[in-house]
């Protein structure tokens, strides 16, 4: 065959095989994203769902009362609470694991990976609401071991001051084991000869980490707190089959605050606002991200 | 320190680990086959005194979770099998296909990435409801059948398929679709394989979107029938536990026998940051 027709051959192809996709996620992501930015400057509400008529343009009013709104400032708030709480909780718990697990002294590796890696494949509302047993006032599990103990029970999901912690606490249960993967991933992808060239020089363990490991570990370590804090930004599962964002809105996330507006109240205007403060604040965290990558790498 | 002190120490903190990791789940099926009203005694038990299946015979007939077992199977598979040839098509077509427009399209993609789904959940409610796919099984799958994020991992894989060999069976004649066939498919037959697996246990765990999109309880899949029962059924511990062994179990046995496919990807995929 000429060049010429495979050219052309392999470029019809190449629409052919993206325009499945293209067209899935064009009408089903990208149209609807900016769908949303136009909502978010409409007072869409349950008339205008009855009669799309019923919706009119009304500027950043939206916006602006978000602004007036305590909640609003109250899901913020306890947004980056759980974030900023969890995501460096998460990537410490997945770092110590790996750490245990890759030990050239550990035994039954396959076993310890998979049993930290359980959590993580689980489904969130199922063990969402077994926590809510284990964090029971009177007969849950970890109030019995705190008691035994000798510490005095908590309150979890019934305490303003806890509840947000009990989430935390469940959330670093559930991810650390993925990446704890990506660790151990690149753990071992650090020549093993450093390690033994330290030693020889007399390096202890200690030193060993700061100065091999730590460095060689540092993209995964960027890539894990993307991820992680992304991911963390957008809770919802948990406090919405564990608290219903109680007691007291202590536990109200942004993303929460977003489905009862819009998919409970259908203030859908509003809501679509309180998810572009969101796409902002995801927007900013991956940039910061990117530019410490590069400064890296 | 001597060296057995030293293992023996690692060795107790990585059971004390794997205990805390495992121990909601125990509890979980601990609870479900005990006697109503045994998992809330106190001092707290860890086995049944006396196991029974009676939970598992209630959560089937009086709460009709086969059904809902049955509707997340139903849209698991749908999701795991077309979007896997979506996006491998799409994967492919990005890595080794040359034509115009392409790299501007891609970076069109990759800029999606940033976009967070719950923006896009209002509209797509709004869009779904004039399509008329608001409460029915396509609501739920559709939004799944393509995703950049599976595109990409192919993308990355694929670029490793050497060009000569594509050339020399275009060559031969051979049609675009029968290269993708009998040369690319086989060549990403190990990404594809991690995919299946992640894309199942994701669909089957997703909860927010099937929760706003399906409104009558006979579609529910069982993620949004658990947390709605759960409302209800507070006080049936033993109950609640059976519900969620059923929700979880598939899930947990898909990783356990594939789990060399799926971790092996994981590991492979991020090494890179």
């Amino acid at each position: 065959m000429k060049a010429v027709t495979i050219e052309r051959q392999v470029a019809r192809a190449g629409w052919l095989f993206l325009a499945p996709a293209l067209i899935l996620i064009g009408l089903f992501f990208f149209l609807p994203a900016a769908a949303a930015l136009v909502l978010s400057i409409t007072d869409f509400d349950i008339y205008a769902l009855a009669d799309i008529d019923n919706a009119r343009v009304v500027g950043i009013s939206n916006y602006a009362r978000a602004i007036d709104h305590p909640l609003f400032w109250t899901a913020l708030k306890n947004t980056f609470y759980f974030a900023l709480g969890c995501g460096p909780l998460t990537v410490l718990v997945a770092l110590i694991a790996a750490l245990l697990v890759n030990a050239p002294l550990t035994r039954f590796r396959t076993f310890f990976r998979t049993a930290y890696f359980i959590p993580f494949v689980t489904t969130l509302v199922a063990v969402a609401i077994v926590w809510r047993y284990l964090y029971h006032a009177e007969y849950g599990l970890l109030n019995y071991a705190l008691t035994t103990v000798g510490l005095d029970p908590v309150n979890w999901l019934g305490d303003p001051t806890w509840a947000m912690p009990a989430i935390i606490l469940m959330a670093v249960w559930k991810n650390f084991g993925y990446y704890m993967l990506i660790f151990i991933a690149g753990l071992q992808a650090i020549p093993r000869e450093l390690y033994e060239a330290a030693e020889l020089d007399g390096a202890s363990a200690w030193k060993r980490f700061i100065h091999v490991t730590v460095p060689h570990l540092g993209p995964s370590l960027v890539f894990v707190g993307v991820v992680v804090m992304i991911g963390y930004f957008q809770l919802f599962a948990e406090p919405y089959v564990m608290t219903q964002g109680g007691p007291l809105r202590s536990t109200t996330s942004l993303v929460l605050l977003m489905y009862e507006e819009g998919f409970r109240w259908w203030r859908m205007g509003f809501a679509a606002a309180i998810a572009f403060v969101l796409f902002v604040i995801i927007l900013i965290w991956t940039l910061i991200q990117r530019r410490l990558e590069a400064r890296l790498a | 320190m001597s060296r057995t002190w030293q293992s023996l120490l690692l060795h107790l903190v990585l059971v004390i680990g794997a205990i805390a990791a495992l121990m909601p789940v125990v509890w979980m099926v601990a609870a479900s086959l005990m006697p109503p009203g045994e998992a809330t005694a106190l001092p707290p038990r860890l086995v049944p005194s006396d196991p029974t299946i009676e939970h598992y015979r209630a959560v089937f007939t009086r709460l009709d979770m086969g059904r809902y077992l049955l509707n997340s199977i139903l849209v698991a598979f749908t999701v795991t099998g077309t979007s896997l040839i979506i996006n491998a098509l799409a994967g492919y077509a990005f890595a080794k296909l040359r034509f115009r427009g392409r790299d501007v399209t891609f970076r069109v993609l990759a800029a999606g990435l940033m976009l967070p789904v719950q923006v896009v959940m209002l509209p797509l409610f709004l869009i779904f409801k004039q399509l008329g796919l608001i409460n029915t099984y396509w609501g739920v799958i559709i939004p799944s059948m393509a995703s950049i994020f599976a595109i990409f991992l192919i993308r990355q894989y694929a670029t490793a398929i050497p060009d000569d060999l594509l050339d020399a069976a275009r060559i031969d004649g051979a049609s675009e679709a029968r290269i993708f066939r009998a040369v690319v498919l086989p060549v990403i037959t190990p990404i594809l394989a991690t995919l299946a697996i992640w894309t199942f246990l994701t669909t089957w765990n997703d909860f927010m979107w099937p929760l706003i999109v399906l409104s009558d309880e006979r579609r529910y899949t069982l993620p949004v029938a658990l947390a709605n029962l759960s409302g209800e059924h507070v006080q049936d511990v033993e109950l609640m536990m059976a519900g969620s062994v059923l929700t979880v179990m598939p899930v947990l046995a898909v990783f356990l026998f594939l789990q060399r496919y799926y971790i092996r990807g994981i590991m492979a995929g991020s090494v890179k940051g």
